[in-house]
């Protein structure tokens, strides 16, 4: 126990155990599977071409707002180039299913269908989103499973900032699945209910600008040093069965010990920006004197 | 050595039970089903089902919850253990004290995990393990009669 709380030798021995388990986890999850493949397969025909409206209709207004979004980011990487501050590496995704398996109903976690056989470059640590917003981060990968730790598991912190105006906190999970708290933030801090909460990028596991959670009460308490912030996730985490798998900095995979270095290629590429900097700034001190 | 096959039947189904979706009401009222077939065995043949086994299904337990490898473990381990040492006493009891020594082996159990989630750091509310304690104390006679059906049937012993 203390060697699998400590380190990581054991994990051989969980992941032969999980191939024993992945039997048991897909005939559970069989029942589900068999009513989407029959909700899927007899839908009347109406409900098709309804469904086929909306989407179309979505589908045009999110095109439209594409083609803005397209000129947005030319500008942004264009004032970014100005500011010369780092570029923001696109992001890969993987869309990912949730198995409907009940786990140890204390701690708030899901099992996905991937696992390190079909996909080898899924990781410990890498975050997931819904369409709506973030959902968690992968804790265990096994062969062809992966467990997932939910962000309002109460062992689960995530950072955050106001979309309002930026100001940073951390979004603690609290156990139940519609409320985050956020600690330490102090009685006169800007926020206000009904304020969205991005994820910050900071610690560099979760990718920067999801949506994390919306605020939904906020208690002020004078005699108290800090204020009770509760917020409630965007994310479906009771609903969503789709997901995506989220790698942040594009192909390569985070050090597992330091998330904001990578193992790979982009590692020279942040280096060389680092020296860049570097260069920059004696460059600065001599035009100060 | 007859049943084998049978017992890890029972196995795998106490296994599918419990990882089968339920609403979050009744997830925390969800009674122990691997932990009664454990005590059950352990109970009507000492001399096949044991502390080993006990461990081997307990690291499945742990990985299938993702719990920390050996907490389920070492808990039927020692849950087998007390099971075996019992066994005589336990047979001869009507029902109704059956259900409560299982009362006390489940709360036995909880106290354990307890134990080692409140080293780890995230000890979570007591009443975790004291509703599924009383949901299986109060599911073992079902159970019971139930296993004692099957093992009569295939006549394991």
């Amino acid at each position: 126990m203390t060697l699998d709380h400590r380190t990581t030798h054991v994990n051989t021995l969980r992941s032969s155990i999980a191939v024993l388990v992945y039997p048991l986890q897909y005939l559970v999850n069989f029942p589900a599977n068999v009513g989407d493949w029959a909700s899927d397969s007899f839908t009347s025909r109406k409900t098709l071409r309804e469904d086929n409206t909306t989407l179309r209709t979505q589908n045009l207004i999110l095109t439209t707002q594409l083609q803005k979004l397209n000129f947005i980011e030319a500008e942004n990487i264009h004032l970014r180039n100005l500011l010369e501050s780092s570029k923001r590496v696109g992001e890969r995704i993987l869309i990912a299913e949730l198995l409907s398996v009940d786990m140890d109903p204390y701690k708030q976690q899901v099992t996905i269908n991937k696992g390190s056989v079909a996909n080898d470059d899924i990781y410990s640590g890498q975050p997931f989103v819904d369409a709506k917003g973030v959902m968690g981060k992968l804790v265990h990968i096994e062969p062809f499973s992966s467990t997932a730790l939910l962000i309002t598991d109460p062992g689960h912190a995530l950072p955050i900032q106001v979309n309002r105006n930026g100001l940073r906190a951390i979004a603690k999970g609290t156990g139940s699945q519609t409320r985050l708290e956020i600690p330490h933030l102090p009685n006169n801090a800007d926020i206000k209910v009904g304020d969205l909460l991005v994820t910050s990028g900071l610690g560099c596991v979760f990718p920067v600008g999801y949506p994390a959670a919306i605020v939904v009460e906020i208690n002020i308490d004078p005699s108290l040093p800090f204020a009770e912030v509760l917020a409630e996730p965007v994310a479906e985490l009771d609903r969503s069965r789709d997901i995506l798998l989220v790698w942040p900095g594009g192909k390569a995979k985070p050090n597992p010990a330091n998330p904001c270095q990578m193992e790979s290629s982009l590692k020279s590429e942040n280096t060389t920006q680092i020296e860049s900097l570097k260069k920059n700034n004696p460059a600065k001190e001599k035009k100060a004197p | 050595m007859q049943g084998g096959n049978v017992i890890l039947l029972s196995f795998i189904v106490a296994f599918i039970l419990s990882m089968i979706p339920l609403p979050q009401i009744l997830q925390t009222v969800r009674p122990e089903f691997v932990t009664i077939v454990l005590i059950y065995w352990c109970i009507a043949i000492p001399n096949r089902v044991g502390v080993g086994i006990g461990w081997i299904v307990g690291l499945v337990v742990d990985v299938s919850t993702d719990a920390l490898l050996g907490q389920h473990a070492l808990t039927l381990a020692l849950i087998a253990y007390l099971a075996i040492k019992l066994h005589q006493r336990i047979r001869i009891f009507p029902i109704w004290q059956q259900a409560l020594t299982i009362l006390v082996l489940m709360m036995f159990q909880g106290t354990i995990t307890l134990w080692i989630k409140g080293m780890l750091g995230d000890a979570p509310a007591l009443s975790v393990f004291i509703l599924p304690a009383f949901s299986t104390a109060l599911f073992w006679p079902v159970a019971y009669l139930l296993m004692r059906q099957i093992r009569r049937y295939y006549q394991i012993n």
